[in-house]
């Protein structure tokens, strides 16, 4: 029973950090129609500017925010200089791919930069409440301080996005210039810039999602560190599974992934997590190819 | 020459697609509390002008007026500040918002809050566009459809909330493409009057097929086939021009 709980609670720590992740994607692909491979540099990137900040600011709560906020201008960065060039110079057969493959080749030039200026540094992030779990009658649960924490972020990042996203008129215009840009901007919708706070709401979420992750496994900051790729991996494996256009899909997708490989985890043998993500990759396009909170059919204008 | 006084003119409009020229030397004027029908075959270029007057397509060449003034061909964004809305021959409603919601869409340039103000807290903006949607409703008599779902419509009242949608950012030029497309006799007449009604407040460039509503509600007409104007004048005067009849018998016979 208490191999249980602890299953479920494993799982849905990790997934919910999978759905951080999740969300980036889910935002970039809505208001640009790109699959950010970056996404996992970018995380990384930010993480590191968090560890710096913890540093000088002696708080893993203002290196948070400091790493959300300077995330979210990388990411916006990322769209301003590159996203808009290529899709400008939009022509050939691959215009349609180019700048997807230009995020592939972001990712290795962030990896391979951090790696040249901080690539000697120990940098360890320590979790800032403790990750022991808490123990009632004998049995340490799978859950701690630092795992609630998590577990709230994500909570508190998706209630403010759902706001953002049906409350208000900014939420309106994304909305609009994800689904059918050229009609949102000849109702006036400045796309351009919605499209740059997409990329920057998304640099956010992942550096939370970094700055999350990286104190709840080792702690160690690497520039090739496996767990940014797993986090890219799975974030990616769970927006598709929620549909790629659903934040609350990315949310469902995330917490699925998480559970079934907390399960195998526990009840059947490590290594075999990464086939079963994939494999589960798989099912899901094979039987529900729009994804779970994804639509038949596609956009319509 | 365009008159000094026009709303709004194009003079030696060209428009290439690759080798094929769909637009060549076209003019057109529109003037205050003015009705302007852009008629022809199918193919004849009517949604390439309007395009190229909204920023969806580049123009090769030609000059644009505004007001008079010589003026850059605007950017899409930029229609609504300079007063121009249009509707779209496919609608173009967004499904999955509601009708008060696709309409508010319309309504951007009324909104100043940025985005931090939106983000915590319920913004005035919110409510303030959203009674400019009701009242953009209220003029296509479509209120009651506020709520619903933009998919759930049906296709004639799914034009009515496209007009609100452009009615909300106020225009001064209002642009409908084939607003009659599409309808019934019952819808059309509604269509039509509703049309009679707009031209008091805002002057309309109008692309539409049935000839019906375009002589009831056009002062002037311009017809283009194979991207030419080949006859432009008052309503009246065009329809009986035997190049315009013979365009149409010919489009009509291939």
């Amino acid at each position: 029973m208490f191999t249980f709980i602890d299953t479920i609670l494993i799982g849905l720590t990790s997934g919910a950090v999978y759905s951080l992740m999740a969300i980036a994607l889910v935002l970039v692909w809505r208001s640009t129609r790109v699959i950010n491979f970056a996404q996992a540099g970018q995380a990384l990137l930010s993480t590191y500017i968090g560890f710096e900040c913890i540093g000088r600011f002696n708080s893993y709560w203002v290196a948070l925010i400091l790493a959300m906020i300077l995330g979210a201008g990388v990411s916006a960065f990322i769209e301003i200089v590159f996203m808009r060039t290529l899709f400008k110079r939009n022509t050939g057969p691959i215009a349609g791919v180019a700048p997807i493959i230009a995020t592939l080749g972001l990712l290795g030039i962030i990896r391979s930069g951090i790696g040249i200026f901080m690539g000697g540094k120990e940098t360890i992030i320590r979790p800032p409440v403790s990750n022991i779990g808490y123990t009632i009658s004998g049995h340490t649960f799978a859950l701690s301080p630092f795992k609630l924490v998590i577990v709230s972020a994500v909570v508190v990042m998706m209630v403010v996005l759902s706001l953002i996203f049906t409350k208000t008129n900014i939420g309106l215009a994304l909305r609009a210039s994800a689904f059918a840009p050229e009609i949102a901007r000849l109702a006036g919708v400045k796309v351009d810039a919605i499209r740059t706070l997409g990329w920057a709401i998304a640099g956010a979420a992942g550096a939370a999602a970094g700055m999350l992750q990286t104190p709840n496994g080792t702690g160690a900051l690497s520039p090739d560190s496996l767990e940014f790729s797993l986090l890219l991996v799975f974030g990616f494996i769970a927006a598709v599974i929620g549909g790629l256009e659903s934040l609350i899909g990315a949310v469902i997708g995330g917490l699925l992934l998480g559970l079934v490989l907390a399960i195998v985890l526990m009840y059947i043998n490590a290594t075999l997590l990464f086939m079963t993500a994939f494999i589960l990759l798989i099912l899901v396009l094979l039987v529900r190819p729009q994804g779970i909170m994804g639509k038949k059919g596609g956009r319509r204008a | 020459m365009t008159t000094p006084s026009a709303l709004l003119g194009v003079e030696n409009l060209r428009v290439d697609f690759g080798g094929l020229r769909a637009l060549n030397d076209v003019f057109l004027e529109l003037r205050h509390q003015e009705v302007v029908g852009v008629i022809g075959p199918n193919g004849a270029g009517k949604t390439t002008l309007f395009n190229a007057l909204c920023g969806l397509v580049e123009p090769s060449k030609g000059q644009l007026t505004l007001d008079g003034k010589s003026h850059a061909w605007p950017k899409t964004h930029e229609l609504v500040d300079f007063g121009i809305a249009r509707t779209l021959q496919g609608v173009g409603l967004f499904p999955d918002l509601t009708v008060v919601e696709n309409v508010m869409i319309g309504a951007q340039k009324f909104a100043h809050t940025g985005f931090i103000s939106a983000a915590f807290g319920r913004s005035k903006d919110e409510s303030k566009l959203r009674d400019r949607a009701m009242l953009a409703l209220e003029r296509v008599y479509a209120t009651g459809l506020a709520e619903r779902r933009a998919d759930t419509l049906s296709y004639p009242d799914t034009k009515r909330v496209a007009i609100a949608r452009a009615l909300v950012s106020e225009p001064r030029i209002l642009m409908l493409d084939e607003p009659a497309g599409g309808l019934g006799a019952e819808d059309i007449a509604w269509m039509n009057a509703l049309i009679h009604n707009l031209k008091l407040q805002c002057s309309i460039l109008l692309v539409e097929h049935h000839m019906d509503v375009v002589m009831s509600v056009c002062d002037r007409l311009y017809v283009l086939n194979f991207g030419e104007v080949i006859s432009s004048g008052a309503a009246e005067t065009v329809r009986r021009d035997p190049a315009v009849i013979a365009a149409y018998l010919g489009a009509s016979a291939t």
